[in-house]
């Protein structure tokens, strides 16, 4: 091998510990050099593993080839035509200082999308351009979209110098034209650097082919770039991931996406616009710390029991995020169906998704020109590899910063049917900031109001709709009341229903089983429905166990302040299972039936609930007349007099 | 943040993304030191728990010891295991052991196609898998999210773009997903993580007296020790940071014809 018996191969120091990984991404037109120039850095870092090299370069010998560089990466069969085994491809490396990982081996005809998926983890890029062929293309789009997806650290190579004879001129002229088209885009040149990766020039090793160079080798490049984003100084953002009870605790699981959060702290949960304070930080088999910063995954209980669930956004009061249902973005469209303004998509941001639809196209972009495409049909859409600026409106409110500010709550992606199409970033608008009354909004937003008002209706039936809400263990009495607590309300000659948990199981709800997950379903349709009876002025009485608190409260959310009355039925087990109306504490106990309250699943009783009814110490007809006396006190208290 | 706990935090987003979006979801448990390692980071996300199953697909000529090893963590971590064979192929006797088949049609049958049954048979939509992307060449290739079609088949030509940990969770019905939250770790990765959170590993990962040890376990016909005379995990890490041979390079199969791994995975090979 020509080029190995000329290029002195230096032994770099072993590695004691890489205390960090930095992330990289290596770019640049096709047949610029990329694989060749991974393979060269393997091998000039000494990363290789033993024998590799030599085994290389007899199979290029049997086939009678010249041995390739690019051979080492180029592991798939798809991607290699000559007759080797590779049986490994380590896309890790090591310096002195630090161990890299190249996220993406490239090679891959479907390039974009991988550049793409690489470039979006990245913290630092490598873009090659071929000394050769100068500024192609790819050179062109590559640049731009490293620079929308938000990397800073990059380094322009120009490659393959042994083929324009190490000519100084040639590299300036590149270095010229590139750095004009960075600051078009609004990247500011940072670092070009003349390599040839088949020979090992300025790798590893400084080219002695080039005396004229005194920049930096590209490994003494890549130890300059910075690890880790500055995340930490920004304002909190804590997006749920999901909400777990394990061992009688509901946690928040979720990771601090930017800033830090405390033990103590106040949170402000958006979109619901629910306060509550963080009680415990919960990390398992880990030192316990009051602290939980930008990146890590942990999970928090609080104080008070709010209703919060998967998307919601948690900040602090003094610097929320923006909470709306429209922004302006830049997107880059991978799909294979043109991004069209007609079709709904899947908006997934941090962990909240919503349908959305695109309001605007403003202005579709060739990415390798930024010159404005123009369709020749007139139709407007943005093709796939077009990259545009674009108008997106949400079904729900969606919470969000924009990307400059707060880079993970400024970014997104775009599902068409089954599959991720496209990735963007919220751009700055005159966007307005979140109100303190924002009663409005979330889910009152899509509200359409009849010309017959709540009030109007409260005053024909001489009384408001609300929600009395019977919660307790099976057999406790909620059914008996309700039943009870209907008849003498109709009697009075207010309008009543009663929902009834095992009425409505047998319909609305018959796809359901009793698993958490289902459970909160169950209650998050009978709230709703409720909230609907109650909105028509009703006086609606639900009798569902309802076992845990977090789905009360969403139930309590969906309400108006003080029409939602939580009563707490309360029997002691041993009195529930004595009566068993139902047979089904027995059944509970052979093991039958899973899941049930009290002796498989847990019950969590109310904490501040409106009224409590001992049924082990007080009649049917005493349960009754609570609730209708304290009906009778909001009364006098509230519209119902008007 | 140290890059250790910058991998776990990582692992643990993408295990709980996938506990969120999969209402069937199951994890593979090999016994090695990665998908135990898997494990342990299933139990740092659900705070001690483990919410879903654990596969464990037996070729039944695994290595004696590592089936003792399986059950007694299943006891004492008190978890919920599914163990699946290609319970037609081994009546039959159609194993490379037998004489009947080569080793990478034994592993397509016993492996590859137990898989797919167990699968099948209780309908996981996302099955967690604990490779890695520095094992060898075509996990290198992998997405965390990757979506696996009818016949178990990999389409690596065309994978989804994922960008920001937004990761493919819509998916057609009859498909499967497959989640690898160990992706971006490595070899030595998964050690120093043995070694700071004192997982327990199986005891075949260290030299025994004759100066030999596992790297990477398998079947016992189809594995071979390598020398080393590691007896803990810090002189395994000191090893490996001084070693060039690749992790599976005691791993007979992946060598009987140059593309028999990538063949393999493509078909639904973990």
């Amino acid at each position: 091998m020509k080029t190995l018996e000329t290029k002195e191969f230096t032994e770099r120091p072993a590695v004691q510990q890489a205390t960090e990984q930095l992330k990289i991404v290596i770019v640049g037109h096709v047949d610029h050099g990329k694989s060749t120039f991974v393979g060269r850095l393997f091998y000039d870092t000494g990363s290789l593993p033993e024998g590799k090299l030599e085994q290389l370069q007899r199979a290029a010998e049997r086939r009678g080839a010249p041995f390739e560089w690019a051979n080492l990466m180029d592991a798939l069969q798809s991607e290699r035509d000559q007759n080797i085994t590779i049986d490994t491809a380590q896309i890790w490396f090591k310096t002195a200082k630090r161990q890299y990982v190249i996220i993406d081996a490239p090679g891959h005809k479907e390039f974009l999308k991988n550049m793409i998926t690489g470039a979006a983890s990245a913290e630092a890029a490598l873009l090659l351009i071929d000394a050769h062929e100068g500024v192609q293309e790819n050179s062109r789009r590559h640049g731009y979209l490293l620079h929308l997806l938000g990397i800073r650290q990059m380094a322009v190579l120009v490659n393959k110098m042994d083929l324009e004879g190490y000519s100084e001129r040639r590299f300036r002229q590149i270095e010229a034209e590139y750095s004009a088209w960075l600051k078009e885009v609004g990247v500011e040149a940072k670092l070009f650097i003349p390599i040839s990766a088949r020979n090992g020039d300025n790798i590893a090793g400084r080219s002695t082919n080039m005396p004229w160079w005194n920049g930096p080798t590209v490994v003494e490049a890549l130890d300059q770039f910075v690890v880790g984003a500055p995340l930490l100084n920004l304002p909190l953002r804590f997006p749920i991931q999901d909400v777990y009870r394990f061992d009688e605790r509901r946690i928040l699981a979720g990771r601090v996406e930017s800033g830090q959060l405390k033990v103590g702290s106040r949170l402000l949960f958006l979109p619901s616009n629910k306060s509550s304070s963080v009680k415990t930080i919960e990390r398992w088999n880990a030192p316990s710390q009051d602290v939980a910063r930008a990146g890590e995954s942990i999970g928090i209980t609080l104080t008070e029991q709010i209703f919060v669930e998967r998307g919601a956004v948690a900040c602090l009061e003094s610097e929320p995020p923006l909470e709306l249902t429209w922004f302006k973005a830049r997107v880059f469209w991978m799909g294979r169906e043109p991004l069209r303004k007609e079709r709904p998509y899947k908006l997934k941001l941090v962990t909240q998704e919503t349908d959305c639809w695109v309001e605007k196209i403003e202005r579709v972009l060739d990415a390798s020109t930024l010159a404005s495409v123009e369709r020749t049909d007139g139709e407007q859409y943005v093709g796939r590899h077009e990259v545009a600026e674009i108008t997106l409106r949400t079904r729900k409110p969606i919470v969000f910063d924009v990307h400059q500010d707060v880079a993970p709550m400024g970014r997104f992606v775009l599902v068409d049917g089954f599959e991720v199409s496209g990735g963007g970033i919220v751009a700055p608008a005159a966007y307005p900031r979140r109100t303190s009354d924002s009663s409005l909004k979330s889910s009152h937003l899509y509200w359409s109001s009849g010309k017959v008002t709540r009030e109007h209706r409260a005053r024909r039936n001489g009384h408001p709709g609300c929600v009395i809400w019977l919660t307790g263990l099976s057999g406790s009495g909620k059914s008996t009341i309700a039943t009870e607590l209907e008849r003498e309300l109709f009697n009075l000659g207010k309008q009543t229903y009663v929902l009834d948990g095992d009425n409505i199981r047998h319909g609305l709800c018959s796809d359901l089983a009793f698993s958490p997950r289902d459970r909160r379903e169950n209650i998050r349709r009978v709230g709703e429905v409720a909230k609907l009876f109650a909105d028509a002025g009703l006086i609606v009485i639900t009798a569902f166990i309802s076992p845990y608190r977090a789905d009360r409260e969403l139930a309590r959310s969906m309400l108006p302040k003080g029409q939602f009355v939580e009563v707490y039925v309360k029997a002691p087990l041993e009195v529930c299972e004595k009566r068993d109306t139902k047979g089904l504490y027995a059944r509970a106990r052979a093991n039958e039936l899973k899941e049930f309250t009290g002796i498989s699943a847990p019950y969590e009783p109310p904490e501040s609930p409106e009224l409590v009814l001992p049924t082990d110490q007080l009649t049917v007809e005493e349960c009754v007349n609570l609730i209708i006396e304290h009906l009778h006190l909001r009364d006098h208290e509230t519209i119902v007099s008007i | 943040m140290d890059y250790l706990s910058k991998l776990e935090n990582q692992s643990i987003y993408i295990l709980r993304e996938a506990f969120n979006k999969f209402e069937n979801l199951a994890m593979l448990w090999s016994i090695g030191k990665d998908s135990t390692v898997l494990l342990w980071l299933a139990r740092k996300a659900f705070f001690g728990h483990v919410p879903f199953p654990l596969v464990h697909v037996d070729t039944t000529y695994k290595i004696p010891s590592m089936i003792e090893y399986r059950d007694r963590l299943v006891r004492e971590w008190k978890l919920e295991l599914i163990v699946g064979k290609n319970e037609e192929a081994l009546r039959a006797g159609q194993t490379y052991p037998n004489g009947r088949l080569s080793r990478v049609a034994c592993c397509s049958l016993l492996k590859k196609d137990a898989l797919k049954q167990v699968l099948e048979k209780h309908g996981f939509t996302g099955v967690i898998v604990g490779v890695r992307r520095d094992e060898e060449p075509t996990r290198a290739k992998e997405r965390y999210f990757s979506p696996r079609d009818k016949n178990m088949e990999w389409n690596v030509e065309d994978q989804p773009p994922e960008l920001w940990d937004q990761f493919k969770t819509d998916y057609a019905p009859g498909t499967h997903i497959r989640i690898h939250p160990l992706l971006h770790w490595t070899e030595i990765n998964i050690w120093e993580y043995i070694e700071r959170e004192n997982i327990p590993v199986i005891p075949l990962y260290f030299a025994n007296a004759k100066g030999e040890r596992y790297r990477s376990l398998g079947c016992a016909p189809c594995t071979a020790p390598i020398k080393s005379q590691a007896r803990t995990v810090r002189e395994i890490i000191e090893e490996l940071r001084n070693t060039k041979t690749t992790e599976r390079s005691g791993r007979a199969q992946d060598q009987e014809s140059e593309d028999a791994f990538e063949k393999l995975r493509r078909d639904g090979y973990m």
